[in-house]
This record gives structure tokens, C-alpha cells and sequence, in this order.
């Protein structure tokens, strides 16, 4: 069935009638291309969705003080709550299996000025393991480090455009420049895949904040790194925990909802990476459609191509075909067809996600792609699909009587 | 080379039944040349198809070159006519997208004959009928003579034990009747076996014997002295 003269013999049927070739192949072509390109798009919405949450860390919860919105034991609602460096000791002795990681972060706006160049820029005062923490990524010099934070030294860590609108060309380490009023020594630029905003910040010690603020010990935001392994449950429960352990050690109503904020990343990133799936799911659920909308086509198409080659047949018959013979020619030539057209609509479509990149960032598709075993898998579903369902006609073909088929009209 | 013995036919239509053939007795032995005539609805076609193995007879037997012809499946049915077969039909029957010579070789395909010997074959019977030259047109190209000589060369190109032609010449007109009667002739006096379906008396006179169909039974079954086509081409 499959020797080299059968293939020729297809292949001259296929040649001579080309606009039957072109109906099928196009549906089919057309079909793989949609599936490969909305499937493509899921992908890219899933990238999107992930990118806003790949710049920083996901093991990351996030403490803000509030102002009390209830009366608690005697203190009147209204009253701002305020952290200080006994809140992180406290936290680092009371949730130790938790823990990776905690640094305080103190942010003040201010004037930062380099000889006659000068701007605004927010100043993030921190500890050395922030930078794990924002996915800082150093390119030249160094970050924070523990010293720094134990001698108060006047040290910055400055951001990529920070250095190009100070310094211009010029290199700007073991510079100083001068924040709010204070000379620091920059020891570090950096650069940050978060965008333009987060490399115009400035980093410097917390404990040189507080000192240079009236030797204070107050502290803004408190940011706590869970260890990953615990998972999402763990990270749940430590939220849990740091949100009563402050409201207890603050005197905060436990109903209040205003006294604490606690913001954790890996609630958010579950939520969103659930909706980039279900919104994937929507997609894959279309791009199916459009595989079964293909096989209806193309079954159509050979019901059509048979009906169309009744008498063709019908004189094969009378000449010698055997019925397999007669199911053969269709089957094969639709399986061709709907091969070579398949891939041509699979690399199409691949192309055309390959052409993509970020350009419909704006629409939330970023660099869509679709694994090649998907893309290939649709295609041979169609495949197959086609040949099940050209069989059905091509088997009725076969059991028409060929006195039948040549009847003159 | 074939006999037949009490072969009947009917029809189903709805709830009636259109018996057509009643009893038909008959034998051809190889290398004659039969005509079948009747009026127009006599059961000619019928029988003919019988004999061709492209419809099956109710009662009855059929023997072709020994080989009892029943309950045959489709597969059994496609490789017999195959190899015992061939067939000219009235409206030609070729194969549209095909070239002449592709035509004549389809026969040959089906036997598993290999595509250069197929191709030889066919334009050696394509010359026998005069039309080598025109081995790459394609049926639209050609004349209705032309065309049914193709097809001659298609029933031909398998090598069958006999030919069946259901009015070949319906559909020509007379000088073009007799061109391809003379071709005909021709491949009967090689040795082969011939049936001819018609209704015009001057192409029966050109076979070796007449058998007249009426009212589904044969009224008459003769011997004629042959008209030889070439005297009018
Ligand atoms: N497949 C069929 N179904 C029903 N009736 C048929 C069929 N084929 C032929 N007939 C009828 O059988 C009769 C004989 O037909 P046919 O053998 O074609 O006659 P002829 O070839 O002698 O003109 C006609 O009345 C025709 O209408
Ligand atoms: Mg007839």
C-alpha cells in the first residue's frame, strides 16, 4: 500500500487537481497556524503575568505600619503604630525555623547632588540581605555589607541611572555625593530588571539613616524572606503568625484591620499565576476548538472530494481496484495533503510567534511561544483525525457499485 | 470461454420488481465476436454487466474460462475483472485528469505492474489504435473517436480474456462508428474474444454473430457472414 509507485500515483492525483489540494491543504494549514498562534498568546500571557513578579523575590512578606482603626486595652483608636529595631530582634528570635532572611527599610525622597549635577532621588536605607530581597544585581563595586551596617558608614549603592545622570561618562566609584545634606562615598552601581524606577534609587546602611535622624531607631517597613522550601502553606502561616505577634506586641485590636498591613508575594503570585492558568485554560480551550473546527473541515472536504470522484472511482473499479485499492488512494492522498499542509500551517504559526517578541507587550502577551512538542502533537491530532474521518467517505466510496458510479446522467 | 445457464434478473423498485432477464441460456467461445441487440430497455446493459462481474445475477450459473462466477466478494470481483476484463463504454469512461497514455497504463497499475513497463505497454497499445501522438494529451483534448479508442486501448492494455463494449459507438457518428468497428475487428482477428452491446443493425452485421434480446429472453441466436469495416473507413 505504501510502495513508491503508490506515492506517485497520489502525487500525480494531487498535481492535477489543485484546487481540490489547495481547499483541504488550506483548511488544515489554517487550522494548525490559529492553534499554534493562540496557544502561542496563552503561553505569553503566563510570561506576562510571571514578569510582574520576576524582579523581586517571591519568599517575600512585607510588614507596614498602620494607624488603629479600634480601641485595645485601654490605648484609643487613631494611635500611628510605628516598627523599631527591637521588632526585627524580635521577629529573628521568635520565628527562626521561618526565616531566611529580614531587613528593615527606611525610604526617604530627597536632592542628591554631584559637584553641579543634582536630582531627586528616592534613598533606600536597608540591610545588606535587601538586596536579595529586590534581586539587586551589583555591576560594579559592591553591595551593603554588615560592617557598613554596624559602623554607620556613610556608604551608597546607587542605581545605573543614577550614575549616568550624576557622573555622565564619567566613572562614578569612590565618588562622593551628597544626600540631603551628607556627604557618601558610593561603594556600588547596580542595575535591576524592574525598569528605569528602580535604577534611580539609591541604597545606604539603615543604621546610618536612623543616626544621621537624630540617632533614632525607627524603621518603616520590615521585609521578611520565608525559606522557599516551605511553600506556600508555610508561607501562609508565618503571615499568620508575624501578623499577631505585632498586633499582640503593639496592642493592636486583632480585629483591627488597619493597625498592620501585611502584604505576601507568594499569595499574590498564587492568585495570579491561578488566573494566567485559567486564562491559559480559556485559550487552549479555543485553540481546540479550532483543531475540531479543522477536522470538521476537513472531513467535509472529503466528503466532498468523494462525491466529487464518484465516477473517477467508479472506473478504477471497473478497471481492477479493489476496494481497499479505492480507500487507499483517498486516505493516503488526504493523509499527504493534510501532513505537508499541517506543518506548513505549524511553521507558520511558529514563525509568526517567533516574530512576536514583546511587540504586544501593551495587550499582555509577552514573547509567546508553544512547546514543539504541543505544536507537532495538534498537528499529528489532525492527522490522524483527518484520516478517520476521510475514512468513513472513503469507505462508502468503495462499496458504491461502479454500475452504479457510471451510470450515464 | 463463457457460459451462462437459466440466468435471471430482476430489479427492486419500492415494491415491485422488474424482472429482466428470464432465463437466459448462452455460450461464447474464445476469439468470437457477439453482438447483443435489442430495443432500448431489452436488459442488453444488464446482461452485459453480468457478464462483466459489475452486478451479480439472482438465478442461475456463469462460468468464465472455467472459473464459476458467484458469491464473489468485492475484493474477488475487482481482481477478476482485472485480470479476465476489459471494458469499453459508451460515454468512454476515461479518466479526465489523466493523459491518454496514463489511462491505458490504470489497468496495469492495478495488476501491480511496474510504472516503466506500464508506461511501454501502454504506448505499444496506444500505437496499435494510431495514437502514440497523442500519448501526453488529455482526454479533452481528444475526438469521441479518438476517446474510445484510448478507452479500447485501456480494455486492451490488461490482456483480458474478453472484451465487453456496451455501444461503443452510441455516441459516434457513423464514419467514426466504423473506424473504431474496424479496430475492433482488427483485435478479434488477433484472437480475442469480443461482446458487443448495440441496436444499429449495420454494427451487428460487423460482428461474427448476432444474439437478439426481447422481453428478457433470447429470440434469436445466429451466425452472420462478417461485414468488414475497413471497405467504409
Ligand atoms: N439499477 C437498476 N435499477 C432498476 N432498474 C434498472 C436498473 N438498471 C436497469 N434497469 C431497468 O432494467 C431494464 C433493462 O435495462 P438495460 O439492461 O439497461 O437495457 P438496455 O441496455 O437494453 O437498454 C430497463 O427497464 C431499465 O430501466
Ligand atoms: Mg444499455
Amino acid at each position: 500500500m505504501f510502495s513508491r509507485d503508490n506515492w506517485k500515483e497520489i502525487f500525480e492525483t494531487i498535481q492535477k487537481n489543485k484546487l481540490r489540494t489547495f481547499l483541504s491543504g488550506f483548511t488544515v494549514a489554517l487550522g494548525i497556524l490559529i492553534f499554534v498562534v493562540l496557544f502561542g498568546f496563552g503561553n505569553g500571557l503566563k510570561n506576562t503575568f510571571s514578569k510582574f513578579f520576576e524582579d523581586d523575590a517571591q519568599n517575600i512578606i512585607t510588614l507596614f505600619p498602620g494607624q488603629t482603626s479600634k480601641p485595645y486595652k485601654g490605648y484609643k483608636s487613631g494611635r500611628r503604630i510605628e516598627f523599631d529595631n527591637s521588632d526585627l530582634e524580635d521577629i529573628k528570635t521568635n520565628f527562626p525555623i521561618f526565616l531566611e532572611y529580614i531587613t528593615p527599610r527606611i525610604s526617604r525622597n530627597g536632592l542628591v547632588k554631584y559637584k553641579n549635577e543634582s536630582n531627586n532621588y528616592s534613598t533606600r536605607a536597608v540591610a545588606p540581605s535587601h538586596q536579595i530581597a529586590e534581586k539587586t544585581i551589583i555591576m560594579k563595586g559592591r553591595y551593603l555589607n554588615v560592617k557598613d551596617v554596624k559602623e554607620k558608614s556613610k556608604t551608597a549603592v546607587i542605581g545605573r541611572l543614577v550614575e549616568k545622570d550624576l557622573f555622565g561618562a564619567k566613572n562614578a566609584m569612590g565618588e562622593y555625593i551628597d544626600i540631603g545634606g551628607s556627604a557618601f562615598k558610593v561603594i556600588g552601581v547596580y542595575q535591576d530588571e524592574g525598569g528605569d524606577d528602580e535604577e534611580r534609587r539609591i541604597y545606604i546602611p539603615y543604621t546610618t539613616r536612623q543616626l544621621i535622624e537624630k540617632n533614632t531607631d525607627k524603621i518603616d517597613q520590615i521585609i521578611v524572606a520565608f525559606r522557599p522550601e516551605l511553600g506556600y502553606a508555610g508561607a501562609l502561616a508565618l503571615d499568620k503568625g508575624l501578623t499577631e505577634f505585632i498586633k499582640n506586641k503593639k496592642f493592636i485590636n486583632p480585629n483591627d484591620q488597619n493597625g498592620l498591613y501585611v502584604r505576601n508575594v507568594a499569595e499574590g503570585l498564587k492568585q495570579t499565576q491561578q488566573m494566567a492558568f485559567v486564562l491559559q485554560m480559556i485559550v487552549g480551550f479555543v485553540a481546540i476548538g479550532t483543531i475540531i473546527a479543522g477536522i470538521i473541515g476537513i472531513s467535509n472536504i472529503m466528503v466532498f472530494v468523494v462525491k466529487e470522484r464518484t465516477k473517477e472511482l467508479g472506473i478504477r473499479k471497473a478497471l481492477g481496484a479493489t476496494p481497499k485499492a479505492v480507500i487507499g488512494t483517498i486516505l493516503l492522498e488526504s493523509v499527504f495533503i493534510t501532513t505537508v499542509f499541517g506543518f506548513i500551517g505549524m511553521i507558520i504559526g511558529i514563525a509568526i510567534l517567533n516574530s512576536m517578541g514583546d511587540k504586544l507587550k501593551d495587550r499582555f502577551i509577552t514573547d509567546p511561544y508553544i512547546d514543539m512538542p504541543i505544536a507537532i502533537g495538534a498537528t499529528v491530532l489532525l492527522i490522524v483525525f483527518g484520516a478517520i474521518a476521510g475514512y468513513i467517505p472513503a469507505k462508502r466510496a468503495a462499496r458504491i457499485k461502479p454500475i452504479v458510479a457510471l451510470r450515464d446522467e | 470461454m463463457i457460459e451462462i445457464k437459466d440466468l435471471h434478473k430482476s430489479y427492486k423498485m419500492g415494491s415491485n420488481s422488474l424482472h429482466v432477464l428470464k432465463g437466459i441460456n448462452f455460450s461464447v467461445k474464445e476469439g468470437e465476436l457477439v453482438a447483443i441487440m435489442g430495443s432500448s430497455g431489452s436488459g442488453k446493459s444488464t446482461l452485459l454487466n453480468i457478464l462483466g462481474m459489475l452486478d451479480e445475477l439472482d438465478e442461475g450459473s456463469y462460468t468464465l474460462d472455467g472459473v464459476p462466477i458467484k458469491n464473489l466478494n468485492e475484493t474477488k470481483a475487482a481482481q477478476y475483472r482485472n485480470k479476465f476484463l476489459g471494458f469499453v463504454f459508451q460515454s468512454f469512461n476515461l479518466i479526465n485528469y489523466k493523459s491518454a497514455m496514463e489511462n491505458v497504463a490504470l489497468p496495469l497499475y492495478y495488476q501491480k505492474v511496474g510504472r516503466k513497463e506500464r508506461q511501454e505497454k501502454a504506448l505499444k497499445y496506444l500505437e496499435q489504435v494510431g495514437l502514440k501522438e497523442w500519448a501526453t494529451h488529455l482526454p479533452n483534448e481528444l475526438s469521441g473517436g479518438q476517446k474510445q479508442r484510448v478507452a479500447i486501448a485501456r480494455a486492451m492494455a490488461a490482456e483480458p480474456k474478453v472484451l465487453l463494449a456496451d455501444e461503443p459507438t452510441g455516441a459516434l457518428d457513423s464514419k467514426t462508428s466504423y473506424e473504431v468497428m474496424d479496430l475492433i475487428q482488427k483485435i478479434n482477428d488477433q484472437g480475442n474474444t469480443i461482446l458487443l452491446v448495440t441496436h444499429e443493425p449495420d454494427i451487428a452485421d460487423m460482428c461474427k454473430r448476432i444474439v437478439h434480446l426481447k422481453d428478457g429472453v433470447i429470440i434469436e441466436d445466429k451466425k452472420v457472414e462478417q461485414v468488414r469495416a475497413s471497405q467504409y473507413v
